[in-house]
């Protein structure tokens, strides 16, 4: 038994009743991932410095305050797209090792305004591309419930020190399934909000008009209490949503009863693993039971937004990553003849094949002569999609399904296949393009594997989410569950 | 073969006298700035950062175009222009390209006294880039160094269509549509320093054809002069490759100064792509009615109209006119002496002579000149009520601006009123004939330039303060060659 087998509302109790201290609670959160990260590759580095500092800061305000914070004192993990001041932020990429940003990103400052304490800098796929971790610049993390394979993408650090119990909670980023993917994978919860509820201020942006900052938890309600400290407008991100946070704690104790919960045809009637689908069906019981009414609906664009989503985010991140240029960020090379050989040397050598390969399927994309047939073209399906979950919102509260049609699969399995790596988030895409708010919640495990259920919710609808998820996961009951070698 | 015809088209940048840069909050002056100090997170384009839009800089851009006679659409968004050089730290260009901010103005223009119109394709909005230090020669330096101080600041590109049809004109719609941006008071017009700056596009037709030639565009002239230069050296250029049976290649040229030529710079096949795209870091702009119609009943006046309506109310000549409203701080100097009582010819002559030239070598703005407009009209008055010399009120001016002091209160300090009491008068008179009898008698055996020293020893023996015409009168009558 750890400390860090507790849920944050349970720590909070500890913390508050001096049962322990949040310098205590850090230090064990280190201790661990000093002795088990050597297996996982969860963390790029740790802070040990800046957690003691912030730990400290926590306890006096734990003993001076009426009421802190419920994260004052918690230990978090960032994912290392999220600039922190001061400390290494690479993006999972070799292009930026040695980047200290001089600036807190906004989720990143609102944590630390909270007391959460940063135990650390998470790893993720290369500029959050990937959905297995195993584009990291620097190292893949592995899956804590089986060592042969992948945590899931791209936020698989986050995913992985969580379940592994080596941070309370983390953040992750969610472009096309970056936190959900690897929170099903790796058996813990994992919110994506809607486009705009979170600030993306200081994200290393993969895909400006589809990142969202994303936490991931062992529980709903720690999920939930992550989440309404980040969201909320913030006036250096044009593109957060003015609209004030509705009450998210309130949601998870309201139940599902009297919900309509549509099943989309398009995400279980192929290619679901049976140990997916008998998890997802056991979850459908239990809604029922709980007293929600289910229904099939359909969202006929789901085939093309893949398609769709494989144009628009490359074309972002060709631009995105056109910074990377070797003479602001990297080792840059002076010896190059030319500026534009500076510039070819220095990109081929600080990004990995998958970042190259989506930097030239975007410039391709953007090009004259093809951006109608393309990119214009993308967007147009970007809207279909978008008003099919319109649609099927003015019939239903929320969505449900698989997250993934697989559990997490083997390290290397679909490295040599890009098609089929990208095929692993066909599920969980279509709520990027569409903007709207999803989470993972596990619902049990196949093969001694876990299995995630997706919930999206509308625009906004971010309590709703966390209202089926939390029904979910009481019915679940399997957050205590530890993975083999990481309990104790 | 028929004559050729040159069609010109200018494209015009102008940075935006904003307090903060385009998408961040530094400061939009950035020159005699120690080097990147002027940055944060945002301009520098630092991974994770992102731009806000400057609403300031949104509001002079409609308003150049409602003074350009642009329409406004309601709804216009921001696009990247993607490239890569080391003075773009973000590896594009957050600007506008197929929704901007206004479409289809026009600017009047005079040429030799004739008015002319061009069109006005668009006004849009961008960033500016940052600078760079070569150590040496471009091609040849070991390193550059990158400043990004400039980099953000609010750009204003002014598209105008191909409607000029010689070199000559080109300057000409240039000096007007500078002189209405300093009207609008949204640019500074420093073409030196490059807070103004213009590329042009040129192609040549035989008269009479309507399709247009293959086009050029020429970049890096920093004046008027090198304008017109470097438009008059490509039709020179482009009618000798016509002329010879050759073909004009579609490129970009560079004018030289040095060796006053253009010289190619990159040619259509080295064109850049540029990939624009929607930014998606910005929403799309919702243009209110109720901003476009409160900017548009905060117009100025239109220049021409200004210089024509001083023109007329004060019979100023043409030139005199066009003086004195180049620039609004001008024109509003000028109307508030002629306010304060100052004959308006003379106001201006004196505003454009003495007070100019004093504010020109202390480098001082005019509106912020230490002879305010009431004084400097209170001197004139007293001059052409001859109250004291021309000559006197120069010299009491310069001091005046010196110390910042009123030239009123200097001349009366120091009792410069002009003395032209006869009894008073006739005394000196009589005195400087008997001090200088052979003037005296060479004028009276009729040497008119003997009358010279004279009236010079009376002003002399008064101290200064004598009236010079009335002293040549009364020199003149008391010589014997009075009445002519
Ligand atoms: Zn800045």
């Amino acid at each position: 038994m750890s400390l860090l087998d507790l849920s944050i509302s349970e720590l909070g109790r500890g913390l508050r009743a001096r049962e322990f201290s949040s310098v205590e609670l850090a230090g064990e959160a280190l201790g661990r991932a000093e002795s088990l990260d050597g297996r996982l590759g969860s963390f790029l580095r740790t802070t040990p410095e800046l957690a003691l500092e912030q730990a400290r800061a926590a306890d006096r305000r734990l003993a001076d305050e009426a009421d802190p914070p419920a994260l004052c004192g918690i230990p978090i993990g960032h994912k290392d797209v999220l600039c922190t001041r001061g400390v290494e932020t690479t993006a999972g990429s070799r292009i930026l090792e040695g980047f200290r940003p001089p600036y807190d990103a906004t989720v990143v400052a609102r944590l630390a305004r909270d007391g959460a304490v940063v135990v650390g800098k998470m790893n993720c796929d290369e500029f959050a591309m990937g959905s297995s971790n195993e584009n990291s610049g620097f190292q893949p993390t592995v899956n804590p419930w089986d060592e042969e394979r992948v945590p899931g993408g791209s936020s698989g650090g986050s995913a992985a020190a969580v379940a592994a119990r080596l941070t309370v909670a983390a953040l992750g980023t969610d472009t096309g399934g970056s936190v959900r993917l690897p929170a099903s994978f790796c058996g813990v919860v994992g919110v994506k909000p809607s486009y705009g509820r979170v600030s993306r201020y200081g994200v290393i942006a993969f895909a400006s008009s589809l990142d969202q900052v994303g936490p991931l938890a062992k529980t709903v309600e720690d999920a939930q209490l992550v989440l309404s400290c980040i969201a909320g407008p913030d006036r250096r991100d044009s593109t957060t949503s003015p609209a004030p946070v509705s009450d998210l704690a309130g949601a998870l104790r309201e139940g599902v009863r009297g919900l309509r919960l549509g099943i989309p045809r398009e995400y279980v009637e192929a290619g679901l693993e049976d140990g997916i689908k008998a998890v997802f069906e056991s979850a459908c019981r239990w809604l029922e039971a709980e007293g929600a009414e289910l229904v099939e609906v359909s969202l006929p664009s789901t085939e093309y937004a893949l398609a769709a989503y494989y144009v628009i985010a490359p074309a972002e991140v060709s631009s995105n990553l056109a910074r990377m240029d070797g003479i602001r960020f990297g080792p840059g090379e002076p010896q190059a003849p030319s500026l534009l050989e500076a510039y070819e040397l220095a990109r081929n050598r600080g990004f990995g094949p998958e970042v190259r390969r989506r930097v030239a399927l975007g410039t391709f994309v953007l090009s004259s002569g093809y951006y109608d047939a393309y990119y214009l073209r993308a967007q147009k399906v970007r809207t279909l999609v978008a008003q099919d979950f319109s649609r099927v919102f003015e019939r239903v509260d929320a969505l449900i399904s698989p997250t993934a049609p697989t559990p997490a699969f083997r390290l290397g399995e679909r490295t040599h296949d890009p098609l089929a790596m990208y095929a692993t988030d066909a599920l969980t895409l279509p709520a990027n393009l569409a903007g709207i708010s999803g989470l993972s919640v596990p619902a049990g495990f196949t093969a001694g594997l876990p299995v995630g259920v997706q919930v999206l919710g509308p625009y906004l609808g971010e309590a709703m989410c966390l209202r089926v998820g939390a029904a979910v996961e009481r019915a679940a009951d399997v957050w205590r569950r530890v993975p083999a070698g990481f309990d104790g | 073969m028929a004559e050729l015809q040159a069609v010109i088209g200018l494209e015009v940048h102008a940075q935006l006298l904003t307090r903060s840069k385009m998408f961040c909050g530094c400061r939009a002056e950035y020159l005699g700035l120690p080097p990147n100090s002027n940055t944060c997170p945002t301009c520098l384009g630092l991974p994770g950062a992102l731009p806000v839009i400057n609403r300031r800089a949104v509001e002079m851009t409609i308003q150049t175009a409602l003074a350009l006679g642009c329409r406004i659409p309601e709804f216009s968004k921001f696009d990247r222009k993607n490239y890569f050089y080391p003075d773009l730290p973000k590896g594009y260009q957050i600007s506008q390209y197929d929704l901007p901010l206004s479409l289809g103005g026009h600017l009047e223009f005079e040429v030799d006294g004739e008015r002319r119109s061009c069109g006005i394709t668009r006004v849009h909005l961008e960033e500016d880039a940052g600078t760079l230090h070569h150590a040496g020669e471009i091609h040849t330096a070991k390193f550059s160094l990158v400043d990004l101080n400039r980099a953000g600041v609010p750009l204003m590109e002014i598209v105008g269509e191909p409607d000029l049809r010689s070199p000559r004109e080109a300057p000409q719609y240039l000096r007007a549509l500078r002189q209405l941006l300093l009207h609008l008071g949204v640019n500074d017009g420093n073409m030196e320093q490059g807070s103004l700056r213009c590329d042009a596009n040129i192609s040549l037709r035989p008269r009479g054809q309507r399709e247009l030639g293959v086009k050029v565009e020429v970049k890096n002239m920093n004046s008027f002069r090198s304008l017109e230069a470097a438009l008059e050296f490509e039709v020179r250029r482009q009618s000798a490759v016509i002329e010879s049976g050759g073909t004009v290649h579609q490129e970009t040229r560079g004018w030289s100064e040095v060796e006053q030529a253009t010289v190619s710079q990159r040619s259509k096949e080295e064109a850049q792509d540029y990939r624009y795209f929607p930014e998606p870091d910005l929403p799309p702009l919702q243009v209110s009615r109720d901003l476009v119609e409160r900017l548009r009943g905060a117009l100025p006046e239109p220049p021409l109209r200004l210089r024509d309506r001083l023109r007329d109310q004060h019979q100023l000549g043409e030139e005199q006119a066009a003086l004195i409203t180049e620039r609004p701080q001008d024109a509003a100097y000028f109307e508030a002496m002629v306010a304060a009582g100052a004959p308006p010819r003379s106001a201006a002559n004196w505003q454009l002579g003495p007070l100019q030239a004093l504010c020109k070598d202390a480098k001082l703005d005019i509106e912020h000149s230490p002879v305010p407009a009431v004084e400097l009209a209170a001197l004139v008055r007293m001059v052409e009520a001859g109250e004291v010399s021309g000559t006197t009120g120069r010299e009491v001016l310069v001091e005046a601006f010196a110390m910042g002091r009123s030239p009123v209160d200097l001349i009366r300090e120091r009792g410069l009123i002009q003395v032209s009491d006869a009894a008073q008068m006739q005394a000196w008179v009589d005195g400087a004939i008997l001090q200088l009898p052979k003037a005296a008698a060479d004028f009276r055996s009729g040497n008119d330039r003997a009358l010279g020293p004279l009236v010079g020893a009376v002003r002399k023996a008064s101290g200064g303060v004598a009236n010079p015409d009335l002293a040549s009168r009364l020199l003149r009558e008391r010589l014997g060659r009075g009445g002519g």
